[in-house]
Order: structure tokens, then C-alpha cells, then sequence
């Protein structure tokens, strides 16, 4: 290719020109792209287009709106300066209420055009679509496709112009109905205007006023964010994922541990002794102690479990498992008590002839049971009873209570992110529908 | 093939070719449209002034579209009814040639087809219409009522004598799309892609005062 011939050429600043019918100064920020401008002082719409300026329309502003971002500031987002120049306030009816939000025309003389909208404080950097996103059905609600990503329908509503300053790529007006509908996948939404047949269609990526007032070095206070907006990303967007997963594992971790410890368990048979709790009528001393047996190693459990054969009567044993060599006391009690009988409800029991008491952190060492038991004084007959001390059993109870326990961070983020993603969805078009949230995490 | 440089008849100024296929062209000093007849150039008439344009895309501007370079050789301007639109000539490096347009700076790059089935008839268009051309499904969105308002540069044809051009714009779901340009008869296919600014990495561009170059 032959070298080109480099014409430098500068396009100056547009002049202020004078408004064709108040006779007021208008600022051209972007003369001959934009199709119109609306005179700050007599709200004329004017074709832009064209050097010699001729109103379009005329019309009265029914409320005056000052933008948050004064026309003529410029910002950098996604890495490119952007220009304000234009400003307008539209609405919808839902139910007798209007709900107004307020979109910005960008431009910048390389890029063109795009537009910021704002909400409640909300705010979506919006780009003009070209390509057609294609019809489809996301969790049973029609839908639109683009590229890869789904979006899901949000809102359809008619969007109603009420009040319009600076320059647009359209001839714009005071009282332009548009037919808008919204769907999302957030952090993004697709949105549809159509008027006269004619589709156009933008795609937004949500942004917080943070974002906006640092991009145009806004110096007035950033309003916050009121509710939940349509493609408000959701801060528990992965979490609820991520928590699961930590839980799965946390989990496995606990059951390999139990089953580690299950499987290499001291189970040291120190003590089966069998003796008879008398009743009433016995005297003598109640209380005695066993013969001496050892626990082995450092440090461990003790299982004491008592079998009485007690039928519709109860006797409790106190008990203190002491070391003969320190005296070191350790005392504990076990009820053991079996009621059954028989009522209009048919055959019934209550209670157990066998219980299990569970000593943690026993040293190891000789030592000895003094059992002192005490007996329904009203019955006479004697009962058997037997007492095994095992050394060193499993113990499965704190596993279950530790995976009890962290299951509260993935179900409070799930109930967090449900009720993220009902507020959300409450101010579609599908409030009060089936379950949006949970369907929105499955993905 | 014809001589790369000309005498302009009407002013004497040297009048450079940069495409050897060049059919028209626009004397830089006093704006006479040219058009080649063998070694001749004659003059068929004067371009009217260009429109205020605010396009950052000039003749000389240089980029790139799919790994080829290209260098912008001529362009048509149309008027609608939001302003102007360029249509840029483009002169590949491998001596292709193709458009890149450019509506309120919104860039499209397309290449002159042969249609592989009859375009829907002029009279018979509507919005949401379907087409298939070279394999590509394509929707019609908008139809587009312009005239000509004044060409600059070398042209691959005479288009110096038109004045109202209706134009159907096809879109699809992948950012390709297609133009019939039902000004001539036959009328003409176009089929391209839109592009990104960025991605065409031109240079050579015009500069706007109070604004960082790119």
C-alpha cells in the first residue's frame, strides 16, 4: 500500500449557537452527531443536525430535574472519557404510581454514544446493541439470549419522556412513549424500547454511584442505593456455592476423622463387675468400692455403663471414679429406671435398663469405683446390677454436633441470598410468582 | 492499467490515484468530480461542500480489519433524518476493497456481494422481515430513506448523479449484518459486521480540539 497522505485534520470546538426560537445561547458539545438538542431556556427541541438550527418542537416542561452529573463533565469508564451532554427524566405507571428514572447521553467524538442510567441510586452504564438477541425461555419465564449468557425477563412497562435538556442521537421529546422491557442476568440487563414498530436494543452493566461520582469527579455527596435494583449484583452471588462446598468438605474432614478414631479406639476392657442393689428391708452399708483396675495410656476417655434389671422402679448410682495412687476424684451419677405397662393405647415403655456415662480427659493410672446406689425405698426386692468401665472409646457425638455447627454459614448466606433475590424480584413483573431465588443460585 | 496521477481538467491540479480500480474521484483543490475514462479524466460535475462532520475517520486514515490494513480512499456522505453517515471506502493491502460506515459513530465494515437469492422487492419491505444470504440469516430492522448529499475521494463506481436512495439493513444475533442498497437496479448486497472502535486501530485520524487523541 502506498503511503497515505497524512491531512491533519482538527475539528474545532462547536460555537455556542443561538436557539432558533428564544434567542438564548445553546452549548454544542457534539455538533452534527447528535440529531437534537432541547434549549435549556424555552425547552425547544432543535435538529442539531444541521448548522442552521430550526426547532423541532415546542413544548411546556411539566417539572424541571436537575441531573446529578451537570452536563459538560466528563468521566472514564471502561477505559474511555465520556462526555455528558444530554439529560432526561422518564417514567412508568405501575397501578396509579409513577416511578421516574433518569438516563444520561455520553459521547465522546471516537466511541459515539452511550448512556447512564439512574434509579433510586442505581446505576447501569448503558451500550447500544447491534446484534439481535434471540428469544428463549430462562426457568420457565420468556427470555433473550446473547452470545452464551441467558437473561431472564424482568419488566415490561411504557416508559414515558417527562422531561429532557442537552443533546441526544434522537430527535427527543417531551411526552415520547416508548413500550421498554428488561431482562437480566446480573450484573447485566438486555432492554428493548420500541415505538412505531421499531425495536432498538442496549445492554447495561450495573454500576454503583461510588463507581460514577470517582469516574466524574463529583464533589456533592453520593447518594446510597434504596432497595434492590433489577441487575444489582448479588453479594452473595457464589457464595451461596462456595459455602456449600466449604461445608461439603469441612464434612468429609469430620467423618474421616470420626472413622480414624472409630477404627484405632483404645476399647480397654478395665472393669465388669456384677452386684445387687438391696431394697428396703437390707440394711448394712450401702455404698462400695470395686476392685482396682488399671486405664491405660497418658490420657483418655472412660465409658461407664450400668445395666440394672429394674422393672417399673428406678435406682440411681452415684458414683466417683477415683485414682488410688492420688486420690484424684471424679464424680458423676447415672439413673437407670424401666416403667412399661399396658392402657387403652395398648403395650407401652418407658426408660432403659441400660445407660452409658462418659468421662473425657481421664489420666491413666490404677483406680476404683465407689458406688453408692439409692433405690425406690417402697419396693423390697433386689436388683441386679452390672457395671463395665471401658477405657478409650469412640465418640461420634462431637462430629455430628460440629457438622450441625457449620452448617449455619451456608444455610444463613442461603436464606441471605433468598431473600437478596425476593427483593429483587418483587419489583418485576413476576412478584409473588414461583420461587425466583432459589433457582437463581442453581446456576 | 491506468496511470496512477492526472491532470484535473477543470483546474490543472495534480490528481493522485492511490487504487489503480478507481472509477471516480474528487479533485482535492476545487472539489470537481472526475471520472476516469482510459488515461482521461473528465469532469462530470462539482461535489457539493461536505456537511458539518464531526466523523473522526478521514481520507488518509489507515487501520486494521480482520489482520488485513487498509487504507481510506474516498467516501459517499448520505443525509437522513438524524444528520449524515459516512460511507468510507476502504483499500485493502491486498487491493480489495470495501466500506466501513460510520452513523454517529457507530463503525460497520462490509464488502460488496453478489446476492446468492433475490432480495425481497423494494415495495414488498417491512420491518422483521427474513433473508438468507451466503448462509447467514439475517432480519431486517431498519429501512432507511437517505439521499446522497456529496462524495470525496476515489470511488469503485460513478455516483455522482443520484439523489435518493432507499437502504434495507439487516441484522443477526452475532453482530454480522447486511445492506441492500436498493439505488441501483439490480440493487446492490453488502454483508459485514459491526466493529468496535478500538479493534480497527486506526490512525491517521482527525483530532478534536479539547478532547485526548486516541
Amino acid at each position: 500500500m502506498s503511503p497515505a497522505t497524512p491531512r491533519k485534520g482538527i475539528v474545532p470546538k462547536a460555537k455556542a449557537l443561538n436557539c432558533p426560537n428564544c434567542g438564548s445561547q445553546i452549548e454544542l458539545r457534539a455538533l452534527g452527531a447528535a440529531a437534537s438538542v432541547i434549549c435549556n431556556y424555552c425547552s425547544s427541541t432543535i435538529d442539531a443536525s444541521h448548522p442552521q438550527l430550526r426547532v423541532i418542537a415546542q413544548w411546556q416542561a411539566a417539572m424541571t430535574v436537575e441531573p446529578m452529573i451537570p452536563l459538560g463533565s466528563r468521566g472514564k469508564l471502561q477505559g474511555v472519557l465520556w462526555e455528558a451532554i444530554g439529560f432526561q427524566q422518564r417514567g412508568i405507571n405501575v397501578d396509579g404510581t409513577n416511578y421516574f428514572w433518569r438516563e444520561y447521553v455520553l459521547w465522546n467524538p471516537y466511541h459515539g454514544f452511550r448512556y447512564l442510567s439512574e434509579y433510586n441510586n442505581h446505576w447501569n452504564f448503558v451500550t447500544p446493541l447491534r446484534t439481535l438477541p434471540a428469544a428463549t425461555t430462562v426457568h420457565a419465564l420468556p427470555g433473550m439470549q446473547l452470545g452464551t449468557e441467558r437473561y431472564r425477563h424482568f419488566q415490561t412497562a411504557r416508559a414515558h419522556t417527562w422531561f429532557v435538556i442537552g443533546e441526544f442521537p434522537w430527535m427527543v421529546q417531551v411526552g415520547e412513549v416508548v413500550e421498554a422491557a428488561d431482562y437480566v442476568a446480573p450484573p447485566k440487563m438486555l432492554s428493548s424500547e420500541t415505538s412505531d414498530n421499531e425495536v432498538t436494543w442496549s445492554e447495561s452493566e450495573y454500576l454503583t454511584g461510588a463507581e460514577i461520582w470517582q469516574a466524574f469527579g463529583l464533589k456533592t455527596p453520593c447518594p446510597s442505593p434504596v432497595g434492590v435494583f433489577a441487575n444489582q449484583p448479588s453479594p452473595y452471588a457464589g457464595r451461596v456455592a462456595a459455602t456449600w462446598k466449604f461445608y461439603g468438605l469441612v464434612c468429609a474432614g469430620l467423618l474421616a476423622l470420626m472413622i480414624f478414631f472409630a477404627v484405632t479406639a483404645q476399647r480397654q476392657n478395665a472393669l465388669d463387675q456384677k452386684f445387687v442393689v438391696a431394697g428396703r428391708r437390707t440394711t448394712g452399708e450401702k455404698s462400695f468400692v470395686t476392685e482396682v483396675f488399671p486405664l491405660e495410656g497418658e490420657n483418655g476417655n472412660v465409658e461407664v455403663s450400668v445395666n440394672a434389671d429394674v422393672a417399673n422402679r428406678w435406682v440411681y448410682l452415684s458414683m466417683a471414679l477415683i485414682n488410688e495412687e492420688t486420690g484424684q476424684a471424679y464424680d458423676f451419677g447415672q439413673e437407670v429406671s424401666y416403667y412399661s405397662g399396658r392402657d387403652s393405647d395398648g403395650d407401652w415403655s418407658e426408660g432403659s435398663r441400660s445407660e452409658e456415662v462418659l468421662l473425657p480427659g481421664i489420666p491413666g493410672g490404677r483406680y476404683y469405683l465407689r458406688v453408692e446406689p439409692e433405690t425406690d425405698a417402697s419396693l423390697s426386692d433386689p436388683i441386679p446390677v452390672r457395671i463395665q468401665v471401658v477405657r478409650g472409646v469412640p465418640y461420634y457425638l462431637r462430629y455430628f454436633l460440629g457438622m450441625l455447627l457449620v452448617l449455619i454459614p451456608p444455610v444463613w448466606v442461603s436464606i441471605r441470598a433468598g431473600v437478596f433475590e425476593a427483593k429483587r424480584w418483587g419489583e418485576s413483573d413476576h412478584a409473588g410468582g414461583s420461587s425466583s431465588a432459589s433457582e437463581e443460585e442453581e446456576e | 492499467m491506468s496511470s496512477r496521477n492526472a491532470i484535473c481538467p477543470n483546474c490543472g491540479a495534480e490528481v493522485r490515484f492511490r487504487w489503480s480500480g478507481a472509477v471516480q474521484t474528487t479533485c482535492e483543490y476545487c472539489q470537481s468530480i472526475l471520472v476516469r475514462n482510459d488515461l482521461n479524466l473528465a469532469l462530470v460535475g462539482k461535489a457539493a461542500d461536505l456537511p458539518v462532520d464531526i466523523s473522526p475517520v478521514q481520507i488518509g486514515t489507515e487501520g486494521i480489519f480482520n489482520g488485513k490494513g487498509f487504507q481510506v480512499i474516498g467516501r459517499i456522505v448520505y443525509r437522513y433524518d438524524l444528520g449524515t453517515w459516512n460511507e468510507w471506502h476502504l483499500l485493502f493491502s491486498d487491493d480489495s476493497h470495501g466500506w466501513l460506515s460510520d452513523a454517529q459513530a457507530e463503525y460497520a465494515v462490509s464488502f460488496a456481494n453478489p446476492f446468492t437469492v433475490a432480495p425481497p422487492a423494494e415495495g414488498y419491505l417491512e420491518r422483521g422481515m427474513r433473508m438468507e444470504q451466503h448462509g447467514v440469516q439475517l432480519t431486517l430492522t431498519v429501512i432507511t430513506e437517505a439521499f446522497y448529499e456529496t462524495t470525496e475521494g476515489e470511488l469503485p463506481f460513478r455516483y455522482y448523479d443520484k439523489e435518493k436512495c432507499r437502504f434495507a439493513d439487516f441484522r443477526t444475533s452475532d453482530g454480522r449484518f447486511a445492506t441492500v442498497d436498493y439505488s441501483e437496479e439490480p440493487p446492490l448486497l453488502f454483508l459485514g459486521q459491526f466493529v468496535d472502535f478500538g479493534s480497527l486501530q486506526m490512525k491517521n485520524l482527525k483530532e478534536f480540539e479539547g478532547w485526548p487523541t486516541v
